[in-house]
């Protein structure tokens, strides 16, 4: 099972993929939605931690054109706003699997990750 | 003084210094003036227009009404003397067809027929018969005169060629005033005979003072020299000549106006009394007519007064009454705006406030993962102090915390400047300032943002805070009218010596031409479905007046907006206000 990370900030999801490695899930990562594009097209990942507000690409119109193309894919969302209210509304209206506020808590990160996983690998 | 002091509305005193260039506005003393002179301009003229037509209109006709009676009274007392001298000539006239020259010639004729004259007519003095060499044959009066000789006398010359003749008065032995009419009767053999008579000249002296004149009013008769032939009350007595020259000749009645010696206004009738030397007259003083015309006059002119005052006293109290409301509403208006200004200020406050919070997240979610990372480093892989993996983590985190204090720093300089005070200020490191707060909306909707300036801009001496407010309205203004991926640009170069343009141009939906006038006025938005109060333009127009700049702006629908901005480079300072740097 393989993990994406896609945020415009690099420190911030680099950092969170070596973390993710600590707890033995593979992540790799990308800085916009056009280079998440480019590396999904060469590699096949089951969930993608998306950060909402991005540079051209934002996080609910990429999930919008994954979606198409790769239909499996699950999503979790990030978001740096305050107001969780609009976030959580936004997310389910893009149909995303849970949403998490930043700074991310990464146990919760984790555990929400691996209960996705499990979750779908249950139902294969 | 203190009376006006006591009586002076609130609004006289009042000036809108921050209304600016549009401080004529709110000028309410002008507004006063302007509404009493206009109203009661409107009120007051038309009615000393009237009350002058009026005037003339009444004294004209009183005047054509004192002419008038005047010749009436000429006229019909110019009939009775007519009559009168008529009358004893026809008399006379009869006499000299009923007897023949012998017939009266008889002894005691004359003396008959004078009786019998004085008794039907009255007046008659004497009688006397002149044959055609002008001796007189018979005489009957108080005179000795039979055997005179009249015949190289001008009245009977005259007599002879006309067959009738009036004398002028003249004064007998007796002074007293006395009248001759002859009348000849030519026989039909051609010879002929005269019969001459005294007439005393009481009888139409009685006629002319029994008029009915009024007030100084005088009625005589002048001869064609203008010597009085009857007595009168003011022009002198008996054959003394008056003072007025001898009106010309007329065949009817006439009435003039014309001033004696004295300046004073006289009417004057006068009739030629045909076949008669004598000419009638009749003088009154104007004044003495126009008497009641005064009173009406002094009646006329006190209502005149009394209108006026009340008119005015009228629209006074009015245009006061009026002008306080406006005044007093307009203070309202004020206090209002400043309470929306104040909400508005704070509203901005608390969008910032968001802004940054946001901004300040990512920073210190990559301090927290990192964090994270040493701690999980740490914990899975032990004995990783010193290593070069760990310095670079730490260095990290302290380039995020620089972040995350620069956004800071910038709110605290925004949140700073709510008072005016001024300061030197390069207005190109303001602007990038300000757009700082929007560089990461620009990034998102890849909206292009360029600021030019040439090099010789001086620093200018003016308020940072209210230009920041200025710079920050107006790059938001842009920004929700671009579409993703527009331009905003923004031009600084020095207009003079004392003022510098700025323009803010974007390429977004533009205004519409009907709406550019309005755009600065408080509550005109075209936005207010997405939010938009209609403030934002409003009092960044406020700010600018406040800084003593001013701004225009130029749109077409489709093309974008432009905004420019004239600022001076030294800001005047206000009284009251203290600069600091």
């Amino acid at each position: 099972m393989r993990v994406i990370l896609i945020d415009d900030e690099e420190e911030l999801v680099s950092t969170l993929a070596e973390r993710l490695s600590f707890r033995g899930i593979d992540a790799d990562w990308a800085t916009s939605g056009r280079q998440a594009l480019e590396k999904i097209a060469e590699i096949s990942y089951d969930i993608a931690v998306v950060d909402i507000k991005m540079p051209q690409i934002g996080g609910i119109e990429l999930k919008r054109m994954m979606s198409k193309k790769y239909p499996h894919m699950k999503f979790i969302f990030m978001t740096g706003h305050g107001s969780e209210e609009d976030f959580i509304t936004g997310t389910e209206e893009a149909g995303a699997e849970y949403y998490l506020v930043k700074p991310v808590d990464i146990e919760e990160l984790t555990e929400k990750l691996k209960q996705v996983m499990g979750w779908q690998g249950g139902r294969k | 003084m203190s009376l006006f002091k006591r009586m002076k509305p609130q609004f006289w005193d009042y000036r809108d210094v921050a209304a600016g260039h549009r401080e004529h506005l709110f000028n309410f003393r002008r507004m006063w003036k302007l509404t009493v002179f206009l109203t009661a301009g409107v009120a007051i003229i038309p009615l000393i227009f009237l009350a002058i037509v009026d005037y003339h209109v009444t004294q004209e006709s009183i005047e054509f009404e004192n002419l008038l009676r005047t010749a009436r009274l000429v006229s019909n007392t110019r009939r009775s003397l007519f009559f009168f001298f008529a009358e004893r000539r026809a008399a006379l006239d009869f006499v000299v067809r009923q007897n023949n020259f012998v017939a009266l010639n008889q002894p005691g004729a004359l003396e008959q027929i004078l009786k019998n004259l004085k008794d039907s007519f009255g007046g008659f003095t004497d009688l006397g018969l002149i044959d055609p060499l002008g001796n007189q044959r018979s005489y009957v009066g108080p005179f000795d005169l039979l055997g005179v000789d009249y015949s190289e006398q001008d009245w009977y010359r005259e007599v002879r060629n006309r067959s009738v003749y009036i004398s002028d008065v003249f004064l007998g032995f007796r002074q007293v005033p006395h009248i001759v009419i002859a009348v000849k009767r030519t026989l039909p053999n051609g010879t002929f005979y005269v019969l001459r008579a005294t007439l005393d000249t009481r009888k139409f002296d009685d006629l002319l003072s029994g008029l009915e004149m009024g007030g100084q009013g005088d009625a005589f008769i002048v001869n064609r020299e203008g010597k009085l032939q009857t007595p009168s009350l003011y022009h002198g007595k008996v054959l003394e000549k008056i003072s007025l020259p001898v009106p010309e000749y007329a065949p009817k009645t006439r009435v003039f106006e014309e001033k004696n010696p004295d300046g004073i206004s006289l009417i004057i009738g006068y009739r030629y009394i045909s076949d008669t030397p004598f000419i009638l007259m009749v003088i009154k003083h104007k004044r003495e007519l126009m008497k009641s015309w005064q009173e009406t006059r002094i009646e006329l002119l006190f209502f005149l007064g009394i209108s006026m005052m009340v008119i005015l006293g009228v629209v006074i109290w009015m245009a006061t009454y009026l002008i306080t409301k406006i005044f007093v509403a307009d203070q309202n208006r004020i206090a209002t705006l400043h309470q929306v200004e104040y909400t508005n200020k704070m509203a901005s406050i608390g969008r910032l406030a968001a802004g940054v919070a946001h901004e300040v997240n990512n920073p210190l979610a990559i301090i927290n993962e990192k964090a994270g990372l040493i701690k999980d480093l740490f914990t899975f892989k032990k004995g990783y102090a010193g290593d070069e993996k760990l310095l670079g983590l730490v260095n990290a985190i302290l380039a995020s915390v620089k972040r995350a204090g620069t956004i800071t720093k910038r709110l605290l300089s925004f949140s700073r400047h709510m008072e005016i005070s001024i300061q030197h200020i390069d207005l190109r490191g303001l602007i990038g300032e300000v757009l700082g707060f929007l560089e990461k909306e620009a990034e998102y909707r890849s909206i292009h943002i360029s600021i030019e300036a040439t090099e010789d801009i001086p620093k200018i001496e003016s308020d940072r805070g209210k230009l920041q407010e200025i710079f920050l309205n107006l790059a938001n203004n842009a920004f929700s009218a671009l579409e993703d991926g527009g331009h905003l640009d923004i031009r600084i170069i020095p207009k003079d010596t004392k003022n510098i343009q700025i323009t803010v141009s974007d390429d977004g939906c533009g205004i519409p031409r009907e709406n550019l006038d309005r755009i600065f006025e408080p509550f005109f938005s075209t936005r207010t479905k997405q939010g938009g109060t209609g403030l934002g333009l409003s009092l960044t127009a406020n700010f600018v007046r406040e800084i003593g700049g001013e701004i225009t702006v130029d749109s077409e629908v489709g093309k974008g907006a432009t905004f420019t901005l004239l600022l001076p480079v030294v800001m005047e300072r206000k009284e009251g206000k203290t600069a600091c740097e």
